[in-house]
């Protein structure tokens, strides 16, 4: 049994102008231990997806999915409390903007213990000790000390560390990464990136990562989806996603890249690719 | 020949006043950095965030005054401290930045802002202004029809190109690009570089490419400068800075990189099995 399966997952917004497929369609499994990449460009519902695995989406969505299985159990039948007791415990999301996602009203050491209290319930002595280890953890010099430190005090990479201690405070099963260090300098991109990858290996996590930037699906992922405007077009393991691209859209995207630059201009999508032509090789 | 952009020891300081409880402080954002750059050439600065990289941008847009050193463009001495700062200097260089979600007026159409440029920095009248907006617009990959439209009508890589297109209405000399790409998606992100290409073909423009993503800097740069808290750490020819990096920064800043080859996968596959 996977850790974490979708089948047939649709996602709808009720919009002015009508309903709004924002996912159409999309299956995945993850298994323990696994990293899977989820890669497309922006409107591609690769969020969407996982917010809607989550439970995070606003009321007008609509969602529905022939499977939505987290270890067997059926996240969508779940009563919104029950359901809220796995979320942010079992399965933990990591979002993109570090600095947008804490809360600036409150010190990090608040917002850290405040999980431990909810999801573990453990008394102050103990939550304060395990804040601190986690900080340890994830690599924040003098713990202690910046427990008691506000958002505003750190850099973009200390925020996003104070988030992945946040996400792995009750030692998730499964660990969504959307777009974890794409608004950090590549150089914090690299020990983000090489963090999040020893605690998934130490763990033993499954760990799924949302990004649009094909090095760090190179970097990290066993397996890799490409979506397109909600539909999945192609899913491949990590090398012969690369090797040899079997859908038109990855091959473009790939060519797109400044790294395989041949000529003295770079090829785009849209000049050889209609979305028929992409959609025509989409697999379910 | 004179260069278009020549750069020596530039320095830029900023005062942070001190407070009952705060002792006044300066912080050396830009220290003594020199470059030049010649006509059709893209002249990359890179370094991460706090780097002073964009000062240094606004310093050369004639935004900021340097606090000390010189700068020349067409071999004109410019120094905005001292004299006031005329349509014609205004018309040289000119600026592209990184949000186009943020830098283009959401209350204006688009003509409006194509035009507004002509109408503070020339004497061109109402019908001719019209008319370059117009050819403008089909120069950067769009259509007339959208003269009329407003900014949030359009995606962001459109956008990016309404955002060249104003920096082009005055026909500058000198470009300056502030993180262009990278708050687009990577197809876009082709087509945009690919623009800038065409442009700097056919109207001999030089660029100044301020960008943290060296894939995009091997790709479009001539020169590159490597900028690390304030300094020049390291700065040549494209081909001298890839292949031989020689301060430590430099060479943090190439490993860090995520690498999409075949081989680098190949390699972190097989470390993590053996592991």
């Amino acid at each position: 049994m996977s850790l974490f399966e979708i089948e047939n997952l649709v996602v709808e917004f009720q919009t002015a102008a009508g309903p709004f497929r924002a996912v159409d369609g999309v299956s995945m499994k993850v298994n323990a231990g696994e990293v899977l990449a989820i890669v497309g460009e922006s409107g591609s519902g690769k969020s969407v997806s996982m917010l809607a695995a989550m439970g995070l989406l606003p009321w007008t969505a609509k969602v529905t999915a022939d499977k939505l299985l987290f270890n067997g159990i059926d996240l969508l039948g779940l009563s919104p409390s029950d359901r809220r007791k796995i979320v942010g415990k079992d399965i933990a999301m990591i979002f993109q903007e570090p600095v947008a996602s804490l809360n600036p009203c409150f010190t990090v050491g608040f917002q850290i213990e405040e999980v431990l209290r909810i999801h573990l319930g453990l008394d102050k002595k103990a939550r304060r000790a395990r804040a601190i280890e986690l900080f340890d953890l994830v690599g924040i010099p003098n713990p202690a000390e910046r427990l008691g430190h506000f958002p505003h005090q750190m850099s973009g990479g200390q925020c996003q560390r104070v988030m992945i201690a946040i996400a792995l405070s009750c030692n998730p099963k499964l660990l969504i990464a959307d777009e974890p260090t794409t608004a950090l300098d590549v150089t914090i991109q690299k020990q983000i990136l090489d963090l999040l990858m020893r605690l998934q290996a130490e763990h033993g996590m499954g760990l799924i990562i949302i990004t649009h930037n094909m090095g760090v699906v190179a970097e990290t992922a066993d397996r890799v989806i490409v979506q397109y405007k909600g539909r999945k077009i192609e899913e491949a393991d990590v090398l012969s996603l690369f090797e040899s691209p079997k859908s038109e859209y990855t091959r473009a995207l790939l060519s797109a890249l400044p790294d395989n630059a041949t000529g003295d201009r770079l090829p785009t999508i849209a000049e050889f690719l209609s979305d028929d032509q992409i959609f025509a090789g989409a697999v379910r | 020949m004179t260069h278009v952009l020549e750069a020596r020891n530039l320095t830029r300081d900023y005062h942070i006043p001190g407070s009952l409880f705060k002792k006044a402080k300066t912080v050396h954002a830009v220290k003594g950095v020199s470059f030049s750059v010649d006509q059709g050439k893209t002249l990359a600065i890179v370094g991460e965030s706090g780097c002073g990289k964009s000062t240094l941008a606004r310093i050369v847009t004639m935004i900021d005054p340097a606090t000390a050193g010189d700068m020349l463009i067409d071999g004109n001495k410019v120094d905005i401290a001292k004299e006031r700062l005329t349509p014609e200097m205004r018309q040289k260089v000119q600026i592209v930045f990184q949000n186009p979600y943020g830098t283009l007026n959401p209350r204006k159409k688009i003509g409006e802002i194509l035009t507004e440029p002509l109408i503070i920095n020339t004497n061109m009248k109402a019908d001719d202004r019209r008319d370059k907006a117009m050819a403008m617009l089909k120069k950067v990959g769009l259509e007339e029809k959208h003269y009329g439209r407003y900014p949030h009508m359009f995606s962001g890589g459109q956008r990016q190109r309404v955002a060249i297109a104003r920096a082009l209405m005055l026909n500058p000399r000198l470009l300056v690009l502030d993180e262009p790409v990278s708050a687009l998606d990577l197809s876009v992100q082709a087509q945009v570089l690919n623009l800038l290409a065409d442009l700097q073909d056919e109207f001999q423009l030089t660029y100044v490419f301020i960008s943290h993503d060296l894939s995009v800097v091997r790709y479009i740069a001539d020169d590159v400068m490597v900028m690390y808290y304030g300094e020049a750490v390291e700065y040549g020819s494209r081909e001298e800075v890839f292949s031989d990096p020689k301060h430590n920064y430099t060479k943090t800043l190439f490993a860090a990189t995520p690498r999409a080859d075949v081989e680098s996968i190949k390699a972190r596959l097989a470390r993590k099995n053996a592991a």
